[in-house]
């Protein structure tokens, strides 16, 4: 019919057409190429903004400048164990370096935390000032400018807060002396809790829904009710491990029932409690991803098993699983690795308190390095917030290192059939 | 010879009914494995409802105030729960309003426009955009977003903590598993689909947004939904940058407690069992369990329903 009708040329019209299909076709491209570029902009803002935070000038004043603790002419930096200890004992009063030496004898302390202790004991750095990395290096001249060097105890640092001693200290309330060392280590046993008490659970499950279960009603829920399980949010799990770990289980996990009786355990909330909280929130990850490494494995290697008589369980311990395993174990660190950086649950059970000792067995108080984060991150100084930039690196470099050792294990030993 | 042919069925029979003790034991075990994540939710939606029910029985609370207040101030008994949920979907809100469209950008990009080796580099920044902890996000919230925000309006108008700069932010950290799971959606449209349209004369961009969207909606708003499951649950970012306090507005400059901030703050400090802040927050979690809860059902059965499927 319009073809009958028409007068003009269709030819003419058509092209018309096709110039604004294919502007409107260019500037959607725009567009979407546009969106992309942003995400990228945000990744790169956000590492670089903990980046800035995570160096710079600090301006220090100390209660006795370092340079007149000389001993024989020696700095302090190159002083050996024991005379920083001489330091120690010629600037303190008698009963404050024997308190020091009954809270923990010197004789087990390492130069480290002697060397420690005097900056604490003695020198009392105090943060005046800072300045974020960019500053440090577009206007170093005006910062060391503004700072008066020449007086006694007045120094000017340009500090990478993320650095050596960061790793080895305590977590301290002085921002000067603190470190991450405690949250490192409260880390590491929670997530080995963690992984000793999700991992066989979650493959067991992944094999009992993959090998054994029946396409019924039940097994059917159980599936609905993971993939549901994967999308609660942390905090729930949180309000869960209070409720059942920390209160009702509290025997378990304070370590009572076992004797041990550490005063600084408070009621619960232990590292057991907060290892056992992640593990129910990774559980459902890992029993999707091993569900799916176990559907990998090609029937035919099982019907070779049965054909050779294997039993069931036979079958699956020493063919499915094997050819499996890499698969589970890459979804187990990708797991692991965000409970890892999970907040939420742990400040939920209890976790926030400011601990100073270092965790000793999985029924202490302990803190982690996302929570040590978090409470930096809340204290208003920005000292504190440099802390926590550095923290974060730490805590990024931790999760990039296990990123990598999963695509490794995934491109290493990943076989197709 | 003649005695083992004589006796084979009998051999038979005694070898399916020798039992196999190992066998059923480890049987037992993996079942007790499949069945514990159903332990999980039975006691997560018990110890959520007991507690709740505790807090509910308190004399200071009624249901109806609780839906319909608008304060929610412990220490004077008001236990209203519209402050907590109003800022909670305004984060939400901001949060989706940047996430869905650049994260469909990025999805439509990446699947369409992008050449093999630019999406081999930019799937895994996605990736590790996605795998960043929230506490990191929480930071850059309170140290970049909200700098940024105070000098373009106005130290006046922007609050230190306020819940534009926590919804941004929490955009960006949705941005990538919206984008990841659209991507997945649009890859799994057959080529087939996307070849007869360019042979209709289709542009790229007629041949993506008429054709392969279209085909792969089911997916895209399963996407959409679990972004705002992911929103709405969403801890650190608020409970760092959102501001502590209740507070009833609809200004998102202002600072307001969500939900899971909330949560947060009441937990951080020790507290005391059975106290009614104590199951106040089990009838706070109760509330954000069935509000996620019935989000992921709603996508888990746009997928189902509404799944077209290729050969």
């Amino acid at each position: 019919m319009s073809e009958l009708n028409n007068t003009q040329p269709p030819q003419m019209e058509f092209s018309d057409d096709l110039r604004r299909r294919n502007l409107s076709g260019r500037i959607w491209m725009v567009v979407f190429r546009l969106s992309t570029v942003v995400g990228i902009i945000a990744l790169v803002t956000l590492l670089l903004n903990i980046i800035n935070q995570s160096a710079g000038y600090v301006h220090y004043e100390a209660k006795v400048d370092p340079d007149t603790l000389r001993v024989d002419g020696i700095p302090l930096e190159e002083q050996s164990k024991e005379q920083l200890m001489s330091v120690l004992q010629n600037n303190l009063s008698s009963g404050a370096y024997n308190k020091l030496d009954r809270d923990k004898p010197f004789a087990e302390r390492d130069r480290g935390e002697v060397y420690d202790l005097v900056f604490d004991r003695v020198v009392k750095y105090k943060v005046e000032e800072t300045w974020l990395l960019w500053d440090s290096l577009t206007h170093s001249r005006e910062i060391k400018a503004s700072v008066p060097t020449e007086q006694s105890g007045t120094e000017l640092k340009f500090v990478v807060w993320a650095n050596w001693d960061f790793l080895r200290r305590q977590q301290s309330s002085d921002p000067v002396l603190a470190g991450v060392r405690t949250a490192i280590l409260g880390s590491l046993w929670t997530i080995s809790i963690t992984i000793l008490a999700a991992f066989p659970l979650g493959v067991m499950a992944a094999i009992y829904l993959e090998e054994y279960a029946a396409d019924n009603w039940i097994n059917r829920i159980i599936r609905t009710n993971i993939n549901n399980l994967a999308g609660v949010p942390s905090i729930i799990y949180g309000i869960l491990g209070l409720a059942i770990f920390v209160r009702v289980l509290e025997p378990f996990t304070s370590g009572t029932l076992f004797g041990i009786t550490d005063p600084t355990t408070a009621n619960g909330r232990t590292i057991m409690s907060a290892g056992l909280t992640l593990a129910l929130l990774v559980l459902p990850l890992i029993i999707i991803n091993s569900q799916e490494a176990i559907r990998a494995v090609p029937g035919s290697l099982r019907n070779a098993s049965y054909g050779i008589g294997a039993t069931k369980w036979q079958t699956v311990w020493s063919h499915v699983l094997p050819n499996a395993m890499p698969g589970i174990l890459t979804g187990t660190i990708l797991a692991v690795s965000r409970a890892i950086g999970e907040t939420a649950p742990l400040v939920v059970i209890g976790a926030s308190t400011v601990i100073f000792f270092d965790p000793e067995n999985p029924f202490s108080k302990f803190t982690t390095l996302p929570i040590q984060i978090y409470q930096w991150t809340s204290r208003p100084q920005d000292e504190f917030r440099f802390l926590a930039a550095a923290a974060i690196i730490v805590l990024l470099a931790i999760l990039l290192t296990l990123n990598a050792t999963a695509i490794f294990l995934r491109n290493r030993f990943s076989r197709r059939y | 010879m003649k005695q083992i042919i004589l006796n084979y069925p009998e051999a038979r029979k005694s070898l399916k009914r020798r039992p196999r003790w190992g066998e059923s034991i480890i049987q037992g075990l993996l079942i007790f494995s499949g069945f514990f994540s159903i332990f999980t939710t039975i006691g997560i939606v018990y110890e959520l409802g007991k507690e709740a029910l505790l807090f509910f029985r308190e004399p200071a609370v009624n249901l109806w105030a609780f839906l319909t207040g608008t304060q929610w101030q412990p220490h004077i008994e008001k236990f209203g729960i519209l402050p907590l949920l109003t800022s909670t979907l305004i984060t939400s809100t901001i949060a989706m309003s940047i996430a869905i469209p650049l994260g469909l950008g990025v999805a439509i990009y990446l699947s369409e426009y992008a050449t093999p080796k630019t999406r081999n580099l930019l799937k895994p920044i996605l990736e590790v955009l996605a795998g960043i902890p929230t506490i990191v996000y929480g930071y850059f919230a309170l140290t970049f977003m909200t700098p940024l925000l105070r000098t373009i309006f106005g130290q006046d108008t922007v609050d230190i903590y306020n819940m534009a700069s926590a919804g941004l932010v929490m955009g960006i950290l949705i941005l990538p598993l919206i984008a990841s799971m659209t991507e997945d959606a649009l890859s799994a449209v057959p080529r087939s689909l996307r070849e007869a349209a360019y042979g209709l004369g289709g542009t790229k961009l007629e041949v993506a947004l008429k054709v392969v969207v279209p085909a792969a909606i089911s997916g895209i708003s399963a996407a959409i939904i679990v972004g705002m499951s992911r929103a709405i649950g969403e801890t650190m970012i608020v409970a760092v940058a959102a501001g502590a306090g209740p507070n009833f507005t609809f200004n998102p400059f202002k600072g307001a407690e969500t939900l899971t901030g909330h949560i947060v703050r009441i937990s951080g400090g020790d507290l005391s069992y059975d106290s009614i802040d104590y199951n106040s927050i089990f009838a706070i979690g109760l509330m954000l369990f069935f509000i996620t809860l019935t989000l992921n059902i709603i996508s888990q059965q746009i997928v189902r329903r509404f799944r077209e499927v290729y050969e």
